[in-house]
């Protein structure tokens, strides 16, 4: 089980990448040059919090698991 | 100054006085923070009119930054303070906060009356409402947890796992009898303020229950014995040990129980009545019948989590809404699909009436009635602007459909949103207890309140904005192909939403099946 921890530590960090890829350049980019006001807004939203906050914390959740922290 | 026993309250009279206190006081809350979204179109146009683009800017912060900013916030502010001097102090606080900024809502001028200060002035109350969330609902759990006796605190606990749904229950039942006690004209005009006005009396109620309250024994103890952490910022997530299962109780548990949550509520709530076009107050009504019927559910969840663990309970939630909900919307979107229906067309009626427009000019509303053999209505309204009654007309026109659905059907769609509470109650019910006992009690308020919103307030919170991203996409997709003369690339685009739900509970089910463990990590 610890070893399926650590491996899955990869698939978090992939995860991760995959996240802030979707969330930038499908959700947050597009947004943030849209013309529409509540776009505009929801867009630095997207991009200057939620992103940091979700992929920063699933990036620091795959290292932990790759690095072992949460073995039994 | 702190009084209380060391020991956790063993006697059930006592401990009952104990969640009834913080129980009504953490639903006043809810109910505070729902009834602006369920008045929200009322309220854009008293405070934020149409077409004024900073009006827009302002109601858009309104919306998304009380959710997604602010109470991930509060949870640190007022974590941080339930850790430094106490859960009762803090939780006083919140409550005051919440109370206030809701009743101040109820007394602002419209747009019209004072320009630009109503817009900011709600946008200002509107984050205010935002923080006290963030911060009352980990005092709260806390709170019960640290009173209840040892293997019941999953029990004790789900009776504040309920008021998240009974606050949105009571919120549509306060605004349902509002709306039903006066005109339609009266409740636009002045009625809408009466939800937020009655807030102040179950606020001040709640205050002097809560006023006379002790603090928590585990944190009592704590204190005496100079326990207590100096800077619980730091030592939540400044220390890698902590930290780990910061991150563990968001990924494993709280996201996916976010979304579970938001779908089995929010989601079908938005979806009868946008996508399934049923009637506004049909839906209401619906809407309370099955959370009426789920709520009862928390708190078997909850007292089963201390007999068989909490993790197999809360996973099983998340596993099943995987499984379901695409069957279940479908179900609902086919339940009020009018194409399954045979109209009668002896039934058609057509009525016409011309009222002043409040932006100046006439206003001809034209509502066609059909009737199906089956006892269903739809009702098509077309306002548009004309230059007189009986002249030609010169404005846009704006058509609105609103089903109503027969007695067999409306049953069918409370059952079907009583199975997503139901969900609901597997993944919410044993997730203060779980929390609780993965921190121990010096952090314990600020370690557990911010996985909990920001799975709840971010991942939730996102819901509809990905959701309807998400269905506008294939909608889209079909009506490119659609022109091209190609294959419909969606048979169902109004599915398409629940992928982000779906997605977003199965990593959370993963991580929870794989990483988390059904012991306590702590045991005070």
């Amino acid at each position: 089980m610890n070893a399926l921890k650590r491996y899955l530590g990869i698939v978090w960090l992939a995860l991760a990448a995959l996240t802030g890829y979707f969330g930038l350049f499908s959700l947050g980019i597009p947004k943030l040059i849209s013309d529409k006001t509540d776009d505009l807004v929801f867009g630095i939203i997207i991009v200057f919090v939620l992103m940091p906050i979700i992929v920063g914390g699933l990036v620091r959740f795959g290292l932990y698991a790759l690095q072992g922290e949460y073995d039994d | 100054m702190i009084s209380a026993s060391p020991k956790p309250v063993t006697d059930t009279r006592s401990l009952i006085g104990v969640i009834g206190a913080s129980s009504v006081g953490t639903l006043i809350e809810w109910y505070d923070f729902y009834i602006f979204g369920s008045l929200a179109t009322v309220l854009a146009t008293k405070f934020f009119p149409e077409g004024n683009p900073t009006a827009a800017f302002l109601s858009t912060l309104a919306t998304f930054a009380a959710g997604f900013v602010v109470r991930p916030f509060g949870a640190l502010f007022f974590g941080r303070l339930g850790d430094l001097i106490g859960r009762k102090y803090t939780f006083m606080v919140t409550l005051l906060l919440m109370g206030g900024a809701t009743f101040a809502i109820g007394l602002i001028p419209a747009y019209e009356t004072i320009g630009f200060w109503a817009p900011t002035l709600v946008l200002v109350l509107r984050l205010l409402q935002g923080l006290a969330l963030g911060g009352e609902y980990g005092g709260a759990a806390t709170y019960v947890a640290e009173h209840a006796p040892v293997g019941q605190r999953g029990y004790w606990t789900s009776w504040i796992q309920t008021t998240a749904t009974v606050g949105l229950f009571v919120s549509l039942l306060v605004i349902l009898l509002t709306r039903t006690s006066m005109s339609t004209d009266a409740f636009d005009d002045w009625g809408w303020r009466v939800p937020f006005l009655v807030s102040i009396l179950m606020v001040a109620i709640s205050y002097v229950i809560r006023r006379n309250m002790h603090e928590s024994p585990l944190f009592a103890k704590a204190k005496a014995a100079g326990k207590t952490s100096t800077n619980p910022l730091k030592e939540s997530f400044g220390n890698k040990y902590n930290f780990k299962f910061v991150l563990l109780a968001l990924f494993g548990a709280t996201m996916g129980q976010g979304v579970v949550w938001y779908t089995g509520q929010f989601y079908a709530m938005n979806f009868i009545k946008t996508v399934c076009n049923v009637d506004a107050m049909q839906t209401d009504e619906l809407m309370s019948v099955a959370l009426l019927m789920g709520t009862p559910f928390f708190v078997v969840f909850g007292w089963l989590s201390d007999k068989i663990g909490r993790k197999g309970i809360m996973l099983t939630g998340m596993l099943v809404a995987i499984l379901s909900y695409r069957t279940i919307y479908e179900t609902m979107y086919q339940t009020t699909n009018l194409a399954n229906r045979q109209e009668i067309p002896a039934g058609l009626s057509i009525k016409t009436t011309t009222t002043p427009d409040p932006k100046g000019g006439l206003l001809k509303t034209t509502t066609v009635t059909h009737l199906y053999t089956d006892g269903t209505r739809l009702m098509e309204t077309t306002k548009r602007a004309a230059s007189s009654a009986s002249t030609n007309d010169t404005g846009k026109s704006d058509v609105k459909r609103s089903v109503l659905l027969n007695t067999s059907d409306r049953w069918t769609l409370i059952w079907l949103v009583f199975i997503q509470v139901l969900f609901v109650t597997l993944v919410y019910g044993p997730i203060a207890a779980f929390l609780v006992e993965m921190f121990p009690v010096k952090i314990r308020y600020t370690s557990m309140s911010l996985p909990y919103h920001i799975g709840n307030g971010v991942f939730g919170g996102l819901l509809p904005a990905v959701a309807t991203y998400l269905a506008t996409k294939a909608k889209e997709a079909n009506a490119v192909a659609e022109k091209a003369g190609a294959a419909l690339p969606y048979a169902a685009p109004y599915l398409e939403g629940l992928w982000y739900p779906i997605i977003v509970a199965a990593v959370s089910l993963v991580i929870g099946v794989v990483y988390l463990s059904n012991r306590a990590q702590v045991t005070d």
